[in-house]
């Protein structure tokens, strides 16, 4: 590293390097690529999520609501399963 | 040896498809092989000029499908190299004038005179990027580092795949190697950590493209030129051997930088 890139990068505001916020703007913005180029990811995964849940509950499959939400800095993976009733034998 | 259709494809525009079709094909062709060369990019022609070839074009992939000529009326020889072809892209035509259908009946009949045939796909990733992709076995996908090149790259690879076209492999192009190491450009680590994708081979920012394309003689051909050089090795990757990969920060050798000095002072 040249001795005048160390001392700008001494001496401005901002340490992060440009790569690392291109790297984390990338990841940002493929996570939502991904999700919306195929309606299909997010329903798949809906179906999935219920096969899993209903072997320990019985949930309301038409209540269930599973997004993808913006935060600042992430992502999250949001889901609102209502659940109607525990099966016995899970807590066996 | 079994023929192999390769196609260099991006999505984003500008990121060197042309310049690594000219190169990978050309140096197939010095290795020996029998190579044919597709531009698909339909109104926008630039192959045959990288090639050096522009001047001995008459007829086109849209004249050859259509029936104007016979396909090997249009195939152009090149100069240099008796095995290697360009099948140039009609210049005044629309995207549409050909089809996928046509794109792979064409693709399967030049597989019984070459080993490898490459096409060079449009930026986008409409009629003209399914023409492209249409009878190819393998993809090249060729991506700078920077956000919105890795973005479109990873759309194309997520429709490549779609396609059934799962054998994607990732060439760097324009990497400079002052700024990764200052931070400032992402480094092939990040990349290819974003993309999970094969890396093919790692091409640096180099100004002998430009002389080479200047020329119309592929950089491939010049001893001295970095990004030539990357280039061949990419070559023999893709023939099946073992190449170590281009880091980004090879020392220049001494006797390289002397070279380079001479020339200068020519
Ligand atoms: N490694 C490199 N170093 C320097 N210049 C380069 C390099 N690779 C490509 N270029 C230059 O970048 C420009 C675009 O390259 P090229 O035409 O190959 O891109 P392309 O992806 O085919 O573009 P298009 O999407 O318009 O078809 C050209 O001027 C070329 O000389
Ligand atoms: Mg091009």
């Amino acid at each position: 590293m040249a001795l005048l890139d160390i001392l700008s990068r001494f001496f401005s505001k901002d340490s992060t390097s440009s790569k690392d916020i291109a790297r984390e703007r990338l990841r940002f913005v493929l996570v939502h690529d991904r999700a919306s180029v195929s309606p299909e990811f997010i329903n798949s995964l809906k179906e999935d999520l219920i096969k899993v849940i209903k072997e320990y509950m019985d949930i309301d499959e038409e209540g269930l609501i599973v997004e993808l939400e913006n935060e600042e800095n992430s992502i999250a993976l949001v889901a609102n399963i209502p659940v109607t009733g525990f099966r016995r034998a899970a807590n066996g | 040896m079994k023929s192999r259709v390769l196609v260099i494809t991006s999505g984003k525009g500008g990121v060197g498809k042309t310049t690594t079709t000219a190169n990978l094909g050309t140096a197939l062709a010095m290795m020996g092989k029998k190579v044919v060369l597709i531009d698909t990019d339909i109104g926008l022609r630039n192959l045959d000029v990288v090639m050096g070839l522009e001047n001995r074009i008459v007829f086109d992939i849209v004249d050859a499908l259509n029936g104007h000529c016979k396909l090997k009326q249009a195939l152009i020889k090149d100069k240099r190299f008796d095995g290697l072809y360009l099948l140039p892209a009609a210049q005044t035509k629309e995207k549409t004038a050909i089809t996928p259908h046509q794109m792979k009946n064409l693709t399967g009949q030049l597989r019984d005179d070459f080993d490898f045939i490459i096409v060079d796909c449009p930026a986008g990733i409409e009629q003209g990027f399914r023409n492209a992709i249409a009878g190819a076995d393998d993809a090249v996908v060729v991506a700078t580092p920077e956000v919105s090149s890795v973005r479109d790259a990873d759309r194309i690879i997520g429709l490549l795949e779609a396609s059934g076209l799962e054998n994607c492999r990732l060439i760097v192009n324009r990497l400079r190697s002052k700024m990764v190491k200052r931070g400032d450009m992402m480094d092939i680590g990040d990349i290819i950590d974003i993309l999970s994708i094969e890396l093919l081979g790692v091409v640096p920012e180099d100004e002998s493209i430009v002389v080479s394309t200047n020329r119309g003689e592929p950089a491939v051909l010049e001893k001295s030129s970095t990004a030539g050089g990357a280039y061949r090795r990419i070559a023999r990757r893709i023939m099946g051997e073992e190449v170590p990969m281009y880091s980004g920060d090879e020392p220049e050798n001494i006797v390289d930088k002397f070279k380079k000095i001479l020339k200068l002072a020519k």
